[in-house]
């Protein structure tokens, strides 16, 4: 099973391996347009308090989404 | 005359510019059949004036949301003579991605490198030539909040337009493999004269291989049964991508965008700071915490309504004649003078003077009133708002409003109408939920909204916790929030459930950096929000004001009647006036309700206030004032509404607190219903906003009221 920005702990860094297409066509498209795309540096800055949304950094920029979209992000951990 | 559009993402300061363009020229619409704000203005060089349309924040121009498809309607369909891109230049690489995009439609382009100081401060260097020279389109450094570079950018755009310099961006390459697929799809396209007419062919090649659902069925209407002949060229390309890439020819496409933005960002920036903490990271260590993030928050709403309150109504710090005063007491006393002026009316025309003091001057008065609060409330939230950090008390308790099938979105329209104390408006926190992409989650917000407790409740719970519970204001407010949020949220739930169902919308959210509130910008949008209030009490609330009155006043009892009720007892001056009312139209119909509102501990002068409540809240505390005022029963009418509900012994804290409930859950006013009409695009989701809202209220009113009762809290 590939490992996903769900399983991330905070402070991990990781490269987006594949979006699945799992989901609506429409959080896809949403991911894409907010530069989630393949290949991509992400790095997890922190979860929020009740564990949910997480807070990633991506692009040089900010993005909170949740654990549930997470999931569909297939990554290759780089630092733990 | 010649029009700009002005593109960009949210965040990137495309406001700013526009406002230091166009300057107070500015009206605000909406597009046609669309829910989506337009702002349209002047902007002047020289004697020269420009139209300039702010086009909505975007991210992207696909057919994702109403905006994308409103602000690429705009531009490709309007044909804008010039359209500025604002970047934000400390965060390049994204806002390319919008860039790329315009460049794909083809129209003339300039870029504003916006907030090129704070990208400098974060050690970014941007060589704005080389970006000009790859783009292909004149690129100008800009500070939007400070205004600076904003002429420079008006001057480039105008002399480049004059000077017959092409502004027409670079094609958009996006590698060999696609780049042929492109191109001869877009040659094929060009041979559809009904097409290329209003598209431009490439651009419409490129959203075909995306399977844009908009494109797709407008080029087929176009096409007619021609369609036919051009569906197998496009499946034909983008399965070809498709294969030769291993993954759909949408997620290929967006690849190559961000490629193309990438490659462009890499040869035009260099980073010569170093790797450091920026104050927003710093801050969000703090805010963001799990643990310091939800005291902080709580801590921002104690604050709120700590300062609203001192500053508008309990400090008198305003110098006045006899004493300081406050905002609030300002007021009071300009309206107490109005009434003090028409005094001498009473004798020579009573109902004239019935009209103008009862109706006009308690009515629109005690709403006016409030202006102090309301303007400081929205002072608050307004700079509250641009620092961004809505944004993190979104991404702190999405998880909680996901529970009740919200949005952590949601959260911002709730604030708007009045979550964040009191002191809100429905009005503008159903215009807020435009920011929800979805429309399940955006009709749930705008059926909940109204039941925050906003500026127009505020009166009718500051009166009534004077009256019955003295000693415990700021706790019986704490206690009314509480419940405000618990009813919106379980309504929420409900609604997710069982009337408005589908599977949760993802929450994608960009946290932005903070930014220190400008202060034109944030007085300029508190004062829309007060003037919006002021007007209403000024047009609306006036009208049903005097038509209360007039219910309340009409028919008079016959002199006879009158007359005989005055031989037949000893009767005061303010029984008269009792059975006056209690004759009048509004008297009968509260009457006649009343067997049922009983249930509730509503009497029938309760009653006619509500009623009058359906039109708008803040006629419920003018109405009960003239309902207690003209069918005064006590001699002495200088009392207050509080006092003379105090001492009134068919009042009860019991029956208080279920009206109090009563007030806040029922019916949106009628400017909430107006706008969620034309927001849900059908009255009948106003239609059932009001009804299942009063029906939830009358059963928890009666509720509390007979469970009080059985439990003896009847004195």
């Amino acid at each position: 099973m590939a490992q996903t920005l769900y399983d991330l702990t905070t402070g991990a860094v990781a490269r987006i391996v594949r979006i699945r297409g799992g989901g609506a066509k429409s959080i896809r498209q949403r991911l894409l347009d907010m530069g989630v795309t393949r290949g991509t540096e992400i790095r997890v800055e922190r979860h929020a308090p009740l564990g949910d949304p997480v807070e990633v950094i991506i692009k040089g920029y900010h993005l909170a989404l949740r654990m549930s979209e997470a999931k569909d992000i297939e990554v290759e951990v780089l630092e733990a | 005359m010649i029009r700009f559009a002005i593109a960009g993402n949210p965040n990137a300061g495309k406001t700013s510019i526009f406002n230091f363009l166009t300057g107070a020229s500015q009206q605000v619409s909406n597009y046609p059949g669309v829910t989506v704000e337009r702002k349209e203005g002047m902007a002047r060089l020289g004697d020269r004036r420009i139209a300039v349309v702010d086009l909505p924040g975007t991210y992207s121009l696909t057919a994702y949301s109403r905006e994308e498809v409103v602000a690429r309607h705009f531009i490709v369909e309007e044909k804008p003579d010039l359209v500025i891109d604002v970047v934000d230049a400390s965060n390049l690489e994204r806002n390319l991605y919008l860039t790329v995009q315009l460049m794909e439609i083809g129209a003339p382009l300039v870029i504003a490198l916006n907030m090129a100081d704070i990208a400098e401060k974060r050690g970014f260097v941007i060589d704005a030539e080389r970006l000009s020279l790859l783009l292909g389109v004149p690129v100008v450094a800009t500070i939007g909040n400070k205004g600076r570079g904003v002429y420079k950018l008006l001057k480039t755009c105008v002399e480049a337009m004059d000077n017959g310099v092409s502004l027409i961006p670079k094609p958009v390459t996006y590698g060999h493999e696609v780049d042929q697929e492109v191109d001869e799809l877009g040659e094929t396209i060009a041979g559809f004269p009904a097409v290329a007419a209003k598209y431009p062919p490439r651009w419409t090649a490129v959203k075909l291989i995306e399977a844009d659902e908009e494109v797709v069925d407008e080029v087929r209407r176009l096409c007619g049964a021609d369609y036919d002949t051009l569906a197998p060229h496009v499946a034909r390309a983008a399965h070809a991508i498709a294969a030769h890439f291993d993954d759909d020819a949408a997620t290929i496409i967006a690849e190559r965008r961000y490629g193309f933005a990438a490659g462009a960002y890499k040869e035009c920036v260099a980073f010569k700071g170093e790797a450091r903490q920026h104050v927003t990271d710093k801050i969000d260590t703090v805010v963001c915490d799990r643990f310091l993030g939800p005291l902080f928050m709580l801590g921002v709403v104690t604050a709120l309504f700590f300062c609203v309150f001192k500053i508008s109504d309990e400090w008198a710090w305003i110098p006045w004649f006899g004493g300081p005063v406050s905002p609030t007491g300002l007021m009071v006393w300009l309206f107490d003078q109005f009434s003090s002026l028409v005094a001498g009316l009473e004798a020579r025309a009573p109902m004239l003077h019935s009209m103008i003091d009862d109706g006009l001057i308690q009515g629109v008065g005690g709403v006016m009133s409030f202006v102090p609060l309301i303007f400081v409330m929205f002072l608050f939230i307004s700079a509250l708002e641009d620092t961004g950090y809505i944004a993190r008390v979104a991404f702190i308790l999405d998880r909680v409003m996901q529970t009740f099938g919200l949005q952590g979105k949601s959260i911002l329209a709730m604030i708007v109408s009045g979550g964040l104390g009191a002191g809100g408006c429905a009005v503008p926190g159903v215009l807020a939920t435009r920011t929800l992409r979805e429309e399940r989650d955006r009709l749930v917000t705008m059926m909940v909204a109204p039941l925050m407790n906003c500026g127009a409740k505020m009166p009718v719970y500051a009166m009534l916790i004077a009256a019955f519970f003295p000693d415990r204001r700021t706790a019986m407010m704490l206690l009314l929030w509480g419940i405000s949020w618990l009813i919106a949220l379980s309504a929420a739930w409900v609604l997710r459930r069982f009337v408005i169902r589908g599977e949760q919308t993802p929450f994608v959210m960009e946290l932005p950096p903070y930014h220190v509130p400008v202060p034109r910008s944030v007085l300029k949008h508190t004062w829309e929000r007060t003037w919006m209030y002021i007007r209403k009490a000024g047009t609306i609330i006036l009208a049903i004001n005097i038509v209360m009155w007039a219910l309340m006043y009409f028919p008079r009892p016959p002199e006879t009647v009158a007359a005989d009720a005055a031989r037949e007892v000893e009767t005061t001056a303010g029984e008269v006036r009792a059975a006056e009312l209690a004759y009048s139209f509004a008297g009968r119909f509260g009457q006649a309700l009343e067997p049922a509102t009983a249930l509730a501990g509503f009497d029938w002068r309760t009653n006619i206030a509500l009623v009058g409540g359906f039109a708008a809240k803040e006629v419920v505390i003018g109405t009960l004032g003239t309902a207690y005022s003209m069918g005064n029963v006590d001699p002495d009418a200088s009392e207050s509404l509080s006092a003379r509900l105090r001492n009134d012994p068919g009042w009860t804290p019991l029956k208080a607190f279920a009206l109090m409930i009563f007030v806040m859950i029922y019916a949106p006013c009628l400017a909430t219903v107006a706008v969620i009409t034309r927001e849900s695009g059908s009255w009948r989701w106003a239609a059932f906003a009001t009804a299942y809202s009063t029906a939830t209220a009358f059963i928890l009113a009666a509720l509390i009221y007979q469970t009080g009762a059985l439990l003896g809290f009847t004195a």
